[in-house]
């Protein structure tokens, strides 16, 4: 079974985001570069579906040259192959990158690689648009669930589920299918040192992606970084001491009581 | 402790809460500084500075006497705190040039009073199961050596300072240094997001944003920020079966300048070797914009490419470990110095600001001590001088240096590296009016504070020849003896005694003092007697309260309100600092800074006085113009002022000039001399064979706060009825018993077990006839504190301190050198000098 892994690579999002001057990008240089958390998931997950039913795992991103570190961090995780369609750095919406993507599979089903499932994040860490995989699904007339964190495989049918309010949502769907996943299917593998001194070394095909950045009908005005809330914690006290502050709160502030 | 109140005023302000501002709070509490305010602009424990990504571990042998007592008194602090764990350290050896190395290690571990033994693979293998061995040589061990950990200790030593100080620390985290408000030449607030706080003193402890803080205040601190490679691989199921933080030695793979160590279920693997990364400290991120911490940038993959190649090899099973992965990884940051030495103790154009900067994990909690007792008392028990601030006063502080020594010094950390080995970037910096006329005599030039300094000159080499029977058995075979090293200049030392030699420029640090009161203010910093003649010359130690010694240097009574000061170049800094600091407030004395006004050139050798008479207008006879004094004189056209004395043990003089009239003067000696054969010499002569056949001490090598001039043999002043720094210690110095005396000792034989005749270097351990090192009644090792060959004697010479039990004229013992042990004898005890002891030359 062939499993393909697609993924983004975006500003590591784990402090303060500074904007470029323009308001145009995220000024990445002091974060760095990283994947989504769910995409960690989703190589994982490519990773132990090919290996318990046989294939290959197979990366892919959309993005500029810089985007085969990412790839490579999925080749260091063991997945088997990558692929890169490169960008000249500009941003490329949802649709177009599930136009983009959606070529590609189409191209390697001619070249004899076919894929039977297609795993994406639910969504990517930075735009959010919640969109390529579904796009992907319908351009290439495949069924989809999306926000899954379950994912068995028997024969030509995948069970996924998806977490709800109380309880689980399982859906059974048939092979080739689409699945955007989300973090906790899987704990993502840390790569040993020597899968990523091989990565290093490892060929990426690279393709020209089909498309243009701007197709589709969204248009990027600015980037707003959202106001935070600098107030500091307030220690009210410790052990039972401080029950009567936090029920005082509770009735007057947060009226729970 | 109070930690919400942000004071208006503090006796003391620290600025960052590293373990290194932790330390110093707790020491200048324990000290009796009892307001003080402790404040960082990040949160605590951590704050977000290289203390909380080190890797902390203490290996505590260095080359350095300095850094390995330093690192031993901070494994007691750490230890003490319950902050430290014994695992011991290795250093493996890929190559057998390594293994020399680590014979010299172990030469160091001895002289400095550290445990250290050298260890066969066998021996590795066995406590470090999970190296390859195969490709090793073998290593050295280090029993002493541990892992610490640095935030507990701060919070300890927080803790114990607010205990000292009855409540009186303040500890303010959050809260980032706007300004620093600099009134009349001294600190008078620092400005922070918390408020304005006045202060009687403020020390700069904020690690690599130090220079950063410095700039507030207008002043430059010589440190850049760069990269240290580290991530660290696991679960390793491996380390399952064992408890606790660390059960291996920490292991140094010195060849690939990498460490790889447990820590948990984890191995920490660190590089030196990558190349170097400087960073800008305006482009470090605060603590907002960093998802790690602003001292934990990403990792630069292809930069830490060799250095994994490098720990597979070596940790491969650990490495390999199905379970393991790469669990974090980054460039962590750390602070770089021209030099790699620590930035500390007054920084001198802002009076009441200081600087405990650039300071290791290992190093910290006895460097807050030392600074702290520089702070209160004016000198620290454990002399840290080598990593005074004000040694790159005037030369050493633009960026452009400091990048290019830091990027040269970063291959050093690992290095194997030669103590006479020389910098290469950003030179020349400080050239002499002399420095084209020697370049064209093919002069090796070394550097000094920045100064360029012949070593010798290719164009003498004719002197081989000459005195080819005098040099045998004093030329060096061995390439690691002999590097940075020529034979000429034993050729240029005898060519001297013979006839007459230029040397210059020393790069002397010059300072004139002017004003009604200065007579009274020299006499409170010199042991010697100040209130002399117009026109004489006084050679004198300078001491702290302690009655060990800041420097030895020269006064010169220039007029009855008018001297002039000469020190050692690598000194001048340091020196400027003490004498400006120590001016009183109401006193009228001036200090006038000559260093870059006045060259200095030195004419000695018995043809030194028919040189200096065929070209000088006036008289200069002995009874003219006698030893140890100074004149104006003209030399050709050229306005000088000359001092009769000599570092070399010669006649003849120190004549300085305007730098513009260098040059002439130069060529105005050189062509007189050519009838006498004069020869330009180079500082291998005046630094080291000159001087140590004459027994001349040298600050930073004989003369330092941790020996007393009794000790150094330099009493003859006596005890002058003034008072003066370091009086009582001095007096009692005098009166006691030497618990070591320095001597002057001469290699008996040089042949090492494997036939070839070696030469000493310096700073190798003495051991008594049962092969034990030598340590005096206050716990000071024996060593060698200078080598050097006496040509003229036809030995090398050693000096040393030595307890009275050995410090005999004739006693024997050994020198321990690379490992092989070499017979010595004690030729001298004391000041005497080994060649001409009655200094008739000078006086001729």
């Amino acid at each position: 079974m062939n499993v393909l892994a697609c993924i983004k690579r975006v500003p590591n999002t784990g402090a303060k985001i500074v904007l470029t001057d323009d308001n145009q990008r995220i000024d990445a240089s002091n974060l760095g570069f990283t994947m989504s958390p769910h995409e960690e998931c989703v190589i994982e997950e490519a990773i132990q579906q090919a290996d318990a039913h046989g294939g290959s795992a197979h990366v892919l991103t959309l993005g500029p040259e810089e985007a085969t570190e990412q790839l490579r961090t999925g080749l260091a995780m063991q997945a088997d192959e990558a692929s890169l369609l490169e960008t000249d750095g500009s941003e490329w919406g949802p649709r177009a990158t599930a136009d983009a993507i959606a070529n590609v599979v189409r191209e390697m089903a001619e070249d004899g690689t076919e894929f039977d499932l297609l795993l994406l994040g639910n969504e990517s860490a930075d735009a959010a648009n919640y969109q390529v995989g579904v796009r992907v699904a319908r351009e290439l007339g495949l069924p989809c669930v999306t926000g899954i964190k379950s994912l068995e495989v028997e024969g030509d049918t995948a069970i996924a589920g998806r977490e709800i309010a109380g309880g689980e949502e399982i859906y059974e769907i048939d092979l080739p299918a689409v699945i955007t996943v989300k973090e906790g299917i899987n704990e993502p593998r840390y790569a040993s040192m020597r899968a990523k001194m091989r990565a290093r070394n490892m060929e990426i095909d690279r393709r020209e992606p089909v498309g243009t950045a701007g197709a589709g009908s969204l248009e990027k005005v600015r980037l707003e970084t959202p106001e935070t809330d600098d107030s500091a914690a307030e220690i009210l006290g410790e052990g039972p001491e401080a029950v009567p502050e936090i029920v005082e709160i509770l009735e007057s502030e947060v009226s729970v009581v | 402790m109070s930690d919400d109140e942000f004071p208006s005023h503090a006796g003391t302000v620290i600025i960052g809460a590293g373990i290194v501002g932790n330390s110093l709070a707790y020491h200048l509490a324990d000290q009796g500084r009892d307001d003080i305010l402790l404040l960082d602009k990040g949160p605590l424990p951590d704050p977000g500075g290289s203390t909380g990504h080190a890797s902390n571990f203490l290996m505590p042998v260095d080359h350095s006497k300095e850094l390995t007592h330093l690192t031993q008194r901070s494994i007691e602090q750490y230890e003490e705190m319950d902050t430290f764990t014994n695992s011991g350290g290795i250093e493996v050896a890929r190559t057998e040039e390594r293994m020399e190395e680590l014979k010299r290690r172990v030469q160091s571990a001895k002289a400095w009073g550290e445990p250290g033994r050298l260890l066969s693979v066998e021996e590795v293998e066995e406590m470090v199961p999970y190296l390859n061995t195969d490709i090793l040589e073998g290593g050295f061990y280090s029993p002493g050596a541990g892992t610490c950990d640095p935030l507990r200790a701060g919070e300890v030593m927080r803790a114990r300072a607010d205990d000292a100080t009855g409540g009186g620390l303040t500890v303010s985290p959050n809260t980032e240094v706007l300004d620093m408000h600099v009134e009349n030449g001294a600190i008078q607030a620092v400005e922070t997001d918390r408020g304005t706080v006045e202060a009687d003193e403020v020390v700069i402890a904020a690690g690599l944003w130090s220079p950063k803080i410095a700039e507030m205040a207008g002043v430059d601190m010589p440190l850049t920020p760069a990269v240290h490679q580290m991530v660290s691989v696991g679960p390793i199921s491996f380390f399952e079966d064992y408890e606790g933080e660390i059960s291996f030695p920490v292991v140094r793979d010195m060849d690939t300048q990498m460490y790889e160590r447990q820590h948990g279920n984890d191995l920490e693997v660190g590089s030196y070797q990558h190349r170097p990364i400087l960073w800008d400290v305006e482009d470090v991120p605060s603590i907002e914009e960093s998802p790690l911490s602003p001292t934990q940038p990403p990792l630069t993959e292809d930069a830490f490419a060799q250095s994994m190649a490098d720990a597979l090899e070596i940790v491969p099973e650990l490495l390999d470990d199905p379970q393991a992965g790469v669990r974090h990884e980054i460039d962590g940051l750390l602070s770089v110095t021209p030099d790699g030495m620590p930035l500390l103790g007054p920084i001198q154009d802002v009076d009441g600001l200081w600087s405990c900067a650039a300071v290791w994990i290992k190093e910290a909690p006895a460097i807050g001590e030392a600074v702290a007792q520089w702070m209160t008392q004016g000198w620290s028990e454990i002399d840290v001088h080598a990593s005074d601030i004000n040694r790159f006063y005037q030369y050493g502080t633009s960026e452009e240096f400091v990048k290019n020594r830091a990027h040269e010094g970063f291959q050093k950390i690992y290095g194997i590296v030669h103590p006479a080995e020389q910098w290469q970037s950003s030179r020349p910096l400080r050239t002499s009016p002399f420095y084209s006329r020697q370049e064209e005599l093919g002069a090796r030039f070394f550097e000094a504070a920045g100064w360029e300094r012949p070593q010798w000159f290719e164009s003498n080499e004719d002197l081989l020849d000459t005195y080819d029977a005098e040099l045998d058995g004093l030329l060096r075979e061995n390439e690691w003896d002999a590097r940075w090293w020529s034979p000429i200049i034993l050729g240029e030392h005898l060519h001297m005694r013979d006839h007459v030699a230029m040397i210059g420029d020393m790069g002397f640090g010059k300072f004139d003092f002017v004003g009604s009161d200065v007579v009274e203010y020299l006499e409170r910093m010199a042991v010697g007697r100040v209130d002399v003649d117009v026109g004489k010359a006084v050679y004198t130690p300078i001491l702290a309260e302690n009655g060990g010694f800041v420097s030895d240097l020269t006064m010169v009574r220039l007029g009855p309100d008018h001297y002039r000061v000469i020190t050692g170049g690598a000194d001048a800094g340091g020196d400027r600092a003490w004498f400006g600091s120590h001016i009183p407030d109401d006193a009228d004395v001036t200090m006038i800074d000559r260093t870059e006004s006045l060259c200095t050139l030195g004419v000695w050798g018995p043809d030194a006085r028919n040189v200096v008479q065929s070209v000088t207008e006036e008289d200069v006879s002995h009874e003219a113009f006698p030893p140890y004094t100074a004149q104006e004189i003209t030399v050709g056209e050229v306005d000088a002022w000359a001092i009769r004395l000599s570092y070399v043990g010669e006649l003849g003089w120190e004549i300085y000039a305007p730098m513009g009239q260098g040059q002439r003067l130069w060529d105005t000696i050189a062509e007189a001399g050519e009838e006498y054969d004069i020869r330009p010499v180079g500082m291998g002569v005046y630094g080291t064979t000159g001087r140590i056949e004459k027994g001349y001490r040298l600050h930073g090598h004989e003369l330092e706060l941790e020996y007393t001039p009794a000790e150094a043999g330099l009493t003859f002043h006596g005890v002058k009825d003034a008072e003066f720094i370091g009086k009582e210690a001095y007096a009692d110095a005098l009166e006691g018993e030497n618990a070591a005396t320095l001597c002057t000792l001469s290699v008996d034989d040089h042949t090492a077990e494997s036939g070839e005749r070696r030469f000493m270097l310096g700073s190798e351990p003495i051991l008594d006839g049962d092969g034990e090192v030598i340590v005096d009644d206050h716990g000071r090792e024996s060593y060698v504190t200078s080598a050097g060959t006496g040509p003229s004697v036809g030995k090398h010479l050693l000096m040393a301190y030595l307890p009275p039990e050995h410090a005999t004229e004739g006693a024997s013992l050994q020198v321990e050198y690379m490992g092989d042990q070499y017979p010595v004898t004690v030729e001298v005890v004391g000041s005497r000098p080994l060649f001409d002891p009655e200094n008739e030359r000078i006086r001729s």
